[in-house]
């Protein structure tokens, strides 16, 4: 058997990730914070990788994302970009994200 | 109790004890429940919508084997109405046509599906059950026509561990996300099964050689999760993350316990949903309160810096091999007792008779055998 169809998805500027249809980003009432939802398991975001998520539609590039979170952070684009991109990657190889 | 109770985050429901297959390694309870006593679909729902009240953000859709019940679609709509995440967890066999993409439409979000084997032998001699395994790859391809992810669950023990490879290659073929390499928890048919179970600890050791090198060359391809065996641990699981911290079981009858083998605790009393409200149980049922948090712990728990770590291992797992519940788990190094769990692996290898092969077997039936004595 060959898988040459399953390769690991690597972040680019171009990328324009989204969040995978078995991943759940809700307001939980009960608790008063957001929930990710997954197959397993349940994440508590915090305010940053909150704001990365919910960037996280479809439309937005990467590199797009960068810039946004930068103004929004009033921070230099090259210095948050490596955290935005690791934390993609990771959420990729989690199976939470489609880069 | 000195510390607040926070809200539970799952639960796993056992709509049913019937189920087709009739695994050796099955952890439900040996007196297995009868469909009469099963119950109803209103209780169901009415618990569901407790459940999300009561802050349950995802429910595990289990059995016996849940698609038996006409009216899981129903269960399935209610949940997902109250954005409750939902698995369904099945063994794949005769699912009638419509009912995955009725599923879906309904909000499933997730499935689990288990091989007993890698080849089609396999899963037919454990589950003792003809014609199981292309059942299972016909099913892995319904759900992934109807879009929904999937998780292949294999259960392992001494008579599937060296289909690991074949294992990992078969999920990665019917395109899982996720893997699951669970060795057998020994409760309910599993330990009345135990011996005939049991792996051989070189067998083991490749196992967790073979694992660790596909989580590695497979990072972003398919996840693999790895539930090693307690019997050849050092330090024990945190059984349910910590018993009635945040997750809880509900069983065909609408007994709701802190664990799927909580019943083997005798000293024990669980409620019924219906009887009590489900927060009612979650707080002041005194088998729910009985092991929460650390105060309840003996030596050497008491004292141990890993006790918010494992809670202590599994309380079912104490009470099999150490005969008191509230003792340290033996898988633990610590537990005076942990030499019994390597005599317990030694006894069953050395035992290389007939009651090590799958002949062995007692197949999980309903009204079979009563509970074991260990
Ligand atoms: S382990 Fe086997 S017998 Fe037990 S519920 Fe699952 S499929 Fe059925
Ligand atoms: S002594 Fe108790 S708390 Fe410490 S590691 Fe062992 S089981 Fe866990």
């Amino acid at each position: 058997m060959t898988h040459a169809s399953r390769v690991r998805a690597v972040v680019s500027m171009q990328s324009r990730p989204i969040l995978k249809s078995h991943a759940r980003l809700q307001y939980d009432t009960v608790r008063e914070a957001w929930a990710l939802l997954s197959p397993e398991r349940v994440f508590w975001p915090n305010e940053v990788s909150l704001d990365i998520l919910r960037l996280c539609d479809g439309r937005h590039s990467v590199a797009q994302m960068i810039s946004l979170l930068a103004d929004q952070y009033a921070a230099d684009e090259a210095e948050i970009a490596p955290d935005v991109t690791g934390f993609l990657q990771e959420w990729s190889d989690k199976f939470l994200v489609t880069l | 109790m000195n510390e607040p109770v926070l809200p539970p985050i799952g639960m796993l429901a056992e709509l049913t004890h019937r189920c087709p297959l009739q695994c050796a390694y099955c952890s439900n309870p040996v007196e297995l429940l009868k469909a009469n006593r099963e119950m109803d679909t209103a209780g169901w729902l009415s618990l569901f919508e407790q459940a999300a009240d009561l802050g349950v953000l995802q429910v595990h859709l289990s059995g016996g084997e849940p698609t038996l019940r006409a009216d899981l679609g129903e269960l399935i709509a209610c949940l997902a109405r109250r954005g409750v995440y939902t698995n369904l967890i099945t063994a794949g066999v005769g699912i009638a046509d419509g009912r995955i993409e009725a599923w879906a439409d309904a909000g499933l979000d997730h499935i689990q599906l288990s091989f007993q084997g890698a080849f089609a032998a396999t899963t037919e001699k454990i589950g003792n059950s003809r014609g199981a395994h292309e059942k299972k790859l016909e099913t892995a391809r319904r759900v992934r026509a109807a879009g929904l992810p999937l998780t292949i669950n294999a259960p392992i023990h001494r008579h599937n561990m060296e289909e690991v490879p074949d294992f990992i290659e078969l999920a990665l073929s019917l395109g899982a996300e996720r893997l699951e390499i669970a060795n057998v928890q020994y409760a309910g048919w599993a330990l009345l099964n135990r011996k005939a179970l049991m792996p051989e600890r070189e067998a083991v050791e490749r196992q967790v050689q073979i694992v660790e090198e596909a989580q590695e060359r497979l990072r972003g391809i398919m996840t693999i999760d790895f539930v090693t065996p307690d019997y050849f641990a050092i330090y024990p699981k945190p059984c349910m993350g910590g018993w009635a911290r945040d997750a809880f079981m509900v069983a065909p009858d609408g007994t709701v316990l802190p664990c799927h083998a909580a019943g083997t605790i005798k000293s024990l009393h669980f409620e019924r949903f219906g009887d009590w409200s489900l927060s009612r149980i979650w707080h002041e049922s005194s088998a729910f309160n009985a092991f929460r948090g650390t105060s309840w712990m003996q030596e050497p728990c008491r004292r141990c810096e890993r006790q918010e770590i494992d809670w202590g291992g599994c309380r079912c797992q104490a009470m099999a091999i150490a005969g008191d519940a509230a003792a340290t788990d033996p898988a633990c190094i610590k537990s005076p007792l942990h030499a019994r769990m390597g005599a317990l692996i030694n006894e069953a290898i050395s035992t290389k008779t007939a009651d090590t092969t799958p002949d062995a077997f007692t197949y999980r039936r309903i009204g079979r055998v009563t509970e074991p004595m260990v």
